[in-house]
């Protein structure tokens, strides 16, 4: 069970949040101007990193707040939580990105 | 290889079972192959068997990070059966169930094949539409289905809570009889013993470490025991299919999930085939060693940890008591999680990738056992011609370019 600490209400249990996936991505400027493969790219493909993943969340059974969480995929550590449309805290590394370090939950 | 049959066990009886030998080598990694298949589990095992036995493509190594058959295949709950949706998906699956029909046979090996049913519980009028709408699909296509009153239901398995008053009530269902379950282990040891038989190298502890490209084409793969030169190669390591694609450059449309399971203890034969509610969100079966066997959908976030929460496993058994109350007093021996790969519209991503000479068999997402049959073949196919099998042709990364989405969300979100 992970706890998450709600910017705004402080610690709760996994159960009252929802995740809605990757976070940072930016919707092309002028999609008319896009082909479809970059259209398809904003669409779907998203990171998926095996290590560390920003990705956004709601307090949807308390505030219905959303924020930003930068979490490790493998041991659900909880690196940091910040505001939505901030910038990725500096010391969140998410170079593992696609590599295949084991990491030992 | 040496033939499994009633007159080599009487044999081998009669020196105490001392001498059977192992079903396959364990060799070193050649310098190069034909083709290297990662990750072999169930989908890459049964792509090196067909390459050989098929397309006569036996200078082939699958590589295994961990041991064969420990991931996925070996994490899933069995159930196969093809009462998926579009035509697209219910002609590949409905191969595949055929190919299950005789793969004992086909493969000298008894993967336990139970045709026991599946039935899908409607729990309102509009779950009943739908059922409806489904079954009827089906069966234009020709596949098995039947819908079930509630009292049908009752006769059939006598320990749903088919009562009125129940929390969540019954209305009737919907069956495919020809859907049951099969012993995973077997089906990735059959198609292992059957490869290594034809002269495919099984190597495992052999982690890939990188995929070596030039000029948009394939060379080879870097591995934990040197590098490994190769024309072609398949990536088919379920849950990982994002981290061994970006080797290669690639970034998939994959979001990888844990999805859990637990079993009881084993009690007398009570359950025929698998019960599912896509409205609860679980599933039950009973294994032939009388656990039952309970799946219910995955955690709501990424991760890579095969364990899995508790909350999850918490609404799965609260839903799975609601049907089944008598499942109550039931103690759970284990719980584990695998780690799934989802595709955005819940269909498998099978075919080539834009770097030459490189296949990817994912997005099996929390189904891929009952495609292994299906999977294989037609992903050897496509390795062996460069050009998908016509069964996977809807299939390919293209369709999220082309908008062609195979939205199976519903056939496969819960019935796994």
């Amino acid at each position: 069970m992970m706890q998450i600490e709600c910017p705004w209400c402080g610690k709760r249990d996994e159960e009252e949040f929802t995740c809605a996936g990757q976070s940072h991505i930016q919707r092309p400027q002028n999609p008319r101007q896009n082909s479809d493969s970059e259209w398809a790219s904003y669409l779907f493909e998203r990171s998926n990193p095996k290590g560390v993943h920003l990705e956004r969340w709601r307090h949807t059974f308390g505030c219905r707040q959303w924020f930003n969480l930068a979490r490790h995929t493998v041991s659900h550590e909880i690196l940091a939580v910040y505001p939505m449309g901030a910038a990725v805290p500096e010391h969140i590394s998410t170079a593992g990105d696609g590599a295949v370090e084991e990491v030992v939950a | 290889m040496e033939k499994y049959s009633l007159l080599q066990l009487a044999k081998h009886a009669l020196s105490g079972h001392r001498h059977w030998p192992p079903a396959w080598r364990s060799p070193e990694p050649k310098q190069s192959y034909d083709v290297v298949i990662i990750g072999a589990g169930g989908h890459g095992l049964a792509s090196a068997y067909y390459l050989a036995k098929k397309h006569g493509i036996s200078n082939v190594a699958v590589l295994e990070k961990g041991w064969l058959g420990g991931g996925n295949t070996g994490r899933n709950t069995t159930v196969v059966r093809s009462n998926y949706f579009y035509p697209q998906s219910t002609h590949f699956f409905e191969h595949s169930l055929k190919l299950y029909e005789s793969l004992s046979r086909e493969l000298n090996y008894n993967v336990m094949l139970s045709q026991g049913g599946v039935l899908t519980l409607g729990h309102s009028r509009h779950d009943m539409e739908i059922l409806e709408r489904w079954s009827n699909s089906l069966q234009l296509q020709g596949v098995d289905a039947e819908m079930m009153t509630t009292e049908q239901i009752r006769r059939h398995t006598p320990l749903l809570d088919t009562s009125r008053a129940a929390r969540y009530p019954i209305w009737g269902g919907f069956i495919q009889h020809r859907g049951g379950v099969a012993r995973h282990d077997a089906v990735a040891w059959a198609y292992a013993r059957g490869a290594d038989d034809r002269g495919v190298d099984i190597i495992q502890n052999c982690q890939v470490t990188g995929i070596r490209t030039s000029a948009g084409r394939v060379q080879g793969v870097e591995t934990g025991r040197g590098y490994i030169r190769a024309d072609k190669v398949a990536i088919a390591v379920a849950g990982h299919s994002s981290t061994v694609a970006a080797m290669a450059g690639l970034k998939l449309p994959i979001v990888s999930q844990s999805l859990q399971a637990v079993v009881s203890e084993p009690v007398k034969p009570c359950l025929n085939g698998v019960v599912l509610s896509g409205l609860v969100h679980a599933y039950v079966s009973q294994s032939d060693r009388g656990e039952i066997l309970i799946g219910g959908g995955t955690d709501r976030y990424p991760s890579y940890g095969q364990r899995g929460n508790l909350p999850l496993v918490e609404e799965t058994l609260a839903a799975t008591l609601n049907l089944f109350p008598r499942f109550s007093r039931l103690k759970l021996m284990r719980q584990w999680a695998g780690t799934v790969d989802i595709s955005p519209d819940s269909s498998p991503i099978i075919g080539k990738t834009p770097v030459a000479g490189l296949y990817i068999s994912g997005g099996w997402g929390t189904g891929g056992f009952k495609a292994i049959p299906a999977g294989g073949e037609t992903l050897a196919h496509t390795i062996a011609s460069d050009r998908p099998h016509p069964l996977i042709e809807a299939f390919g990364l293209q369709r999220f370019v082309d908008g062609a989405l195979i939205d199976e969300g519903a056939a496969a979100g819960v019935a796994h």
